[in-house]
């Protein structure tokens, strides 16, 4: 019987208005009308399907390659530059060709790697939608295509940097990447101090997305790992 | 008053896509331009009309304002980085004047600019 507790105060039934048993709000159920995009994509998945153009496991393999792609890779990449100066050199001059040599799949992506510096912090937007390097990070964080990011980064790096947790000293220079056409960007941020010897194994775990984003700066080794 | 163009270093490489060489030069100062146009563009607004330098080169590219409406066989139009100070975008309201904005601008919409 579903209503057979005695806890009376609680909310029962179809009013989910307070909390389920495991402390936790109720989500309300989605019941909105599809939307155009929905409608389309739906048109056209099964288009596809009928057509003999592609089928229904071939579409599930690709949307769960583009699922497993992960700021993992990046870290990667980011690691290695850190500990092998003649990849580092080859990584700047051409991105996308540097990866691939890592055995990293980036299909068309075109990246360009900027590189922070003591004179120089790079930050990375798409003001015209959510441009993002995704074969190296995955899917974008919602921050990153939301209005406020997009129209404020360009406007005022320095606050919107500020409430990431990333204080600048005044001598660097902020430079910011608005990218509006082909290419894709990736930060490389500086090496931690502390860091000497390590493994690119090791160092990779102090890469996290927003230091490639250059929201944030890569984990110093005495800052705690993100849970 | 025009604002200081930004510095620009020589990334020391090649474009690593193909290019027929394009008009412009890594370091040259180049304007925006304050063209209205209708359809899909990807220059952004508060770019237009504004100084900035060459930085690179990236290569040749399919116009985006073409390949929105499904037009595959145009010519391929040089595509480069340009920037800007935040002082020339953003005037006296600037957050940093001496901070820098590279965006993605191809070649149609940029003039040959005088400025030092």
């Amino acid at each position: 019987m579903p209503h057979d507790h005695d806890d009376h105060d609680h909310a029962h039934g179809h009013h989910h208005h307070g909390l389920s048993p495991s402390g936790h709000p109720y989500r309300p159920d989605d019941d909105t009308a599809l939307s155009r995009f929905q409608v389309m994509e739906i048109a056209l998945r099964e288009l596809l399907i009928e057509k003999g153009i592609a089928t229904a496991p071939e579409i599930m393999a690709q949307v769960e390659r583009m699922d497993a792609r992960s700021p993992a890779l990046g870290a990667r990449v980011v690691a290695r530059a850190w500990t092998d100066p003649a990849f580092k050199a080859r990584l700047l001059a051409d991105g996308s060709a540097a990866c691939r040599e890592m055995s990293i799949e980036v299909d068309a992506l075109k990246l360009v790697v900027v590189e922070n510096t003591p004179q120089v912090h790079n930050v990375v937007v798409c003001t015209l939608c959510s441009c993002y390097p995704r074969n190296l990070l995955g899917l974008p964080p919602d921050w990153y295509k939301a209005r406020a990011y997009r129209s404020r980064v360009v406007r005022e790096p320095r606050a919107v940097l500020a409430e990431f947790g990333t204080h600048l000293p005044d001598d660097v220079r902020v430079q910011v990447h608005d990218s509006t056409a082909d290419m894709r960007y990736l930060v490389l941020p500086a090496r931690p101090a502390g860091t000497d010897g390590w493994s690119a194994e090791r160092l990779a775990e102090l890469v996290g997305r927003d230091a490639m984003i250059g929201v944030t700066l890569a984990r110093a080794p005495e800052e705690p790992a993100p849970a | 008053m025009t604002a200081p163009l930004p510095e620009v270093v020589p990334t020391g490489f090649p474009p690593p896509y193909p290019t027929a060489g394009g008009r412009f030069r890594p370091g040259q100062a180049v304007r925006v331009r304050h063209g209205m146009a209708l359809g899909h563009l990807r220059t952004p607004f508060y770019l237009r009309g504004r100084v900035g330098r060459i930085e690179r080169i990236c290569g040749d590219f399919q116009n985006p304002e073409e390949l929105a409406y499904n037009h595959r066989n145009g010519m391929a139009l040089t595509l480069y980085r340009v920037r800007f100070t935040m002082a020339e975008i953003w005037g006296e309201t600037a957050e940093r004047p001496a901070d820098t904005l590279d965006a993605e601008i191809f070649e149609h919409w940029l003039e040959p600019s005088d400025a030092a």
